[in-house]
């Protein structure tokens, strides 16, 4: 590794998760915990469909289709604390950065992971979807409750919490900058935690 | 063969009659430890009290009057720090009429006013009164009324652990030849301070809770069990970190020692050479890139060992019956039911290094809880699930037994062994049963 090292495929490297991108996370955690006003009604509908496709990926176990929702740069983040603590120095149930979300997807696909054999199965709803256009960023944070709804090895379980989404402008559309699941009991204890939130 | 019911139950009926001895042989042990329910109940008295176990870091009793609460067996339980500092366990279990006095995970309190009938005890245990006192009669006496305590806390360099037997040897020689390795793992941290207070995974699987120890010391089990961690680890074409249990592990370097006392140890560090070799094998982590170029930059002299010790331990020190350290972890067993266990996975952080370190250090230690150790806990379930097979009735722990060349002993008792050897399991069910046969010294 050195100054002449290509760092731009951060599926294989992460040279950019640096202070900056923690201090990110402070900003978006300030977002999160704000009141908003209620969105355009179009700006409200265009963030559900948003939300709707990317559940219909992972509950059809799409993921590869998946992480080409989120930006090179993103977080794919399960905080153990809840509201997220300090990821500085607290660890979480996922904290994938581009590299790992890919490791994470190559891991499930391995058909080797024992944890998920048999695979879950998932279905979820999100509701109370409120939407917050950042103008300072250009960002737009979206902050949903959900139920997802698991079914494996013959156990069928429940996972409420909520989500906070911050999309990053891409062409016509929008990409996957943070994707934070807040479980609603993230501190405590868990059977099996290797389904996709 | 052994009629396993009678032999169970009669150990029950009386206590004193010395039957676990057939349920555990030289190189198996009975199904029935791991599904009775029986069993369970005597396990939680007899291993988990007459022998000293994990209880709490000093980390996470940061000042005076801190308290952090757990559990010994399934006796809640509240660790404490008196006004001046002293360790304590108490039950949390009021004397009155057995609501536990206090809720909360952690905080700082002076003392604990039960919430169902407003009896307040000090964090040290005595009763400090009772509401209305005229209601009570000329022989209630406050000084009879204290919380239960565990009689015997103690801490070894942070690690807080109790006992409910007093003819127990101490902490010290309990942790015997566990003991360097455990010094180890602290002087990892420049001048050893360790802290807990990083967050925890907090991992519950349906099965027995040894099948958890059964596993700490496995050296036989990464090439199978974590077969997809090893296959997502060559993803990015040169494998990386536990890859090296997928050669011939027991031509290696690698090996086991078994410790005595239940203790055991496997050391990977002989796969590493030199400083920086850790670093250098390690899965790479979010942020790595720039994290080491910073270090490299910052602290050239120091580098290497700043780098080192941001990565995880490379030992698996199993300590009987509850705590198994694994990498930054100190993990906890805690036994819910016969059938259902909970693992916490404190993760840790040191004093006395960049706080970048410690981030990295975080990073570090949420690989393996979401890539390793869901699919051993898979394992475990289906070994639960098997052992419904009542008819097939032994768990065999006998690799490593008699096969010549493997196992040898230094002056200290200390066996050493190939790193796939079952010592581990076949010491610490030693062991239990000694505590199980009523052993109290």
């Amino acid at each position: 590794m050195n100054a002449q090292t290509d760092y731009s495929d951060t599926s294989r490297w992460s040279y950019h998760v640096d202070a900056d991108f923690y201090a990110d996370l402070d900003r978006f955690a300030d977002l999160f915990t704000a009141d908003w006003a209620v969105a355009d009604v179009n700006v409200a509908r265009s963030a559900e469909g948003f939300l709707s496709r990317e559940a219909r990926l992972i509950d059809e176990a799409r993921f590869n289709d998946w992480i080409e929702l989120f930006t090179d740069d993103c977080l794919y983040w399960v905080p153990i604390t809840p509201g997220g603590g300090n990821p500085r120095l607290e660890v979480s149930h996922a904290f994938d950065d581009r590299r790992r979300l890919t490791d994470r997807v190559f891991w499930l696909r391995t058909g080797l992971a024992f944890s998920q054999i048999p695979q879950s199965r998932t279905r979820r709803l999100i509701t109370n979807v409120e939407v917050l256009d950042d103008p300072g960023s250009g960002y737009r944070l979206v902050r949903s409750n959900f139920i997802v709804h698991e079914f494996r090895a013959g156990v069928g379980k429940t996972y409420p919490g909520w989500y906070g989404h911050v999309l990053a402008p891409d062409g016509d559309g929008w990409k996957i900058r943070l994707k934070q699941v807040n479980l609603l009991d993230s501190e405590h204890g868990h059977e099996n935690l290797t389904l996709v939130f | 063969m052994v009629d396993v019911l009678s032999v169970v139950t009669d150990s029950v009926k009386d206590p004193k009659t010395p039957c676990w001895d057939d349920l555990v042989r030289e190189d198996r042990v009975h199904r029935s430890l791991y599904t009775e329910e029986r069993v369970f109940t005597e396990e939680m008295v007899k291993v988990f009290g007459q022998t000293w176990a994990y209880l709490a870091h000093e980390s996470q009793l940061p000042e005076k009057n801190s308290f952090v609460t757990g559990t010994l067996g399934l006796r809640p339980i509240v660790i404490t720090r008196d006004r001046k500092g002293g360790l304590h366990a108490v039950f949390n279990r009021c004397a009155h009429r057995a609501a536990t006095i206090c809720r909360e995970e952690a905080g700082v309190a002076k003392s604990f006013q039960c919430p169902y009938h407003g009896w307040t005890f000090r964090n040290t245990g005595e009763l400090v009164g009772a509401p209305w006192p005229s209601g009570y009669g000329a022989d209630f006496n406050k000084s009879e009324l204290g919380l239960g305590k565990v009689s015997r806390v103690e801490s070894y360099r942070g690690f807080i652990f109790g006992t409910l037997n007093e003819s127990a040897p101490s902490l010290e020689d309990f942790l015997g030849e566990a003991k360097p390795w455990l010094d180890y793992w602290i002087d990892r941290a420049p001048d050893g301070e360790v802290i807990v207070r990083a967050a925890a995974h907090r991992m519950v699987y349906r099965g027995n809770w040894k099948l958890a120890y059964d596993n700490g010391g496995d050296g036989y089990h990464p090439s199978f069990s974590h077969r997809s961690l090893l296959e997502m680890a060559s993803r990015l074409g040169d494998s990386k970190d536990m890859s090296y249990f997928g050669k011939t592990p027991d031509d290696g370097a690698m090996k086991i020692y078994s410790l005595g006392n239940g203790h055991s140890v496997i050391d990977q560090r002989p796969n590493f050479d030199g400083p920086g070799s850790i670093w250098a094998n390690q899965r790479p982590q979010p942020g790595r890139e720039r994290f080491e170029e910073l270090i490299r930059t910052k602290y050239p002299e120091d580098a290497d060992r700043l780098l080192d010790i941001s990565a995880g331990a490379q030992i698996n020190l199993s300590i009987f019956p509850n705590l198994l350290i694994i990498g930054n972890q100190i993990q906890v067993i805690e036994p819910l039911s016969v059938d259902k266990t909970q693992l916490v996975w404190n993760a840790t952080s040191i004093g006395g290094v960049p706080e970048e370190v410690n981030t990295m250090r975080m990073r570090t230690q949420e690989d393996f809880p979401a890539f390793g150790e869901p699919d051993d806990q898979a394992n475990f379930e289906e070994v639960q699930r098997g052992l419904a097979v009542t008819e097939v009735e032994w768990i065999l722990m006998n690799r490593g037994l008699n096969v010549d060349g493997w196992q040898s002993m230094d002056e200290t008792g200390v066996v050493v062994s190939a790193v796939t050897d079952e010592i581990h399991m076949r010491s610490y069910f030693q062991e239990w049963l000694r505590l199980m046969n009523g052993a109290r010294a």
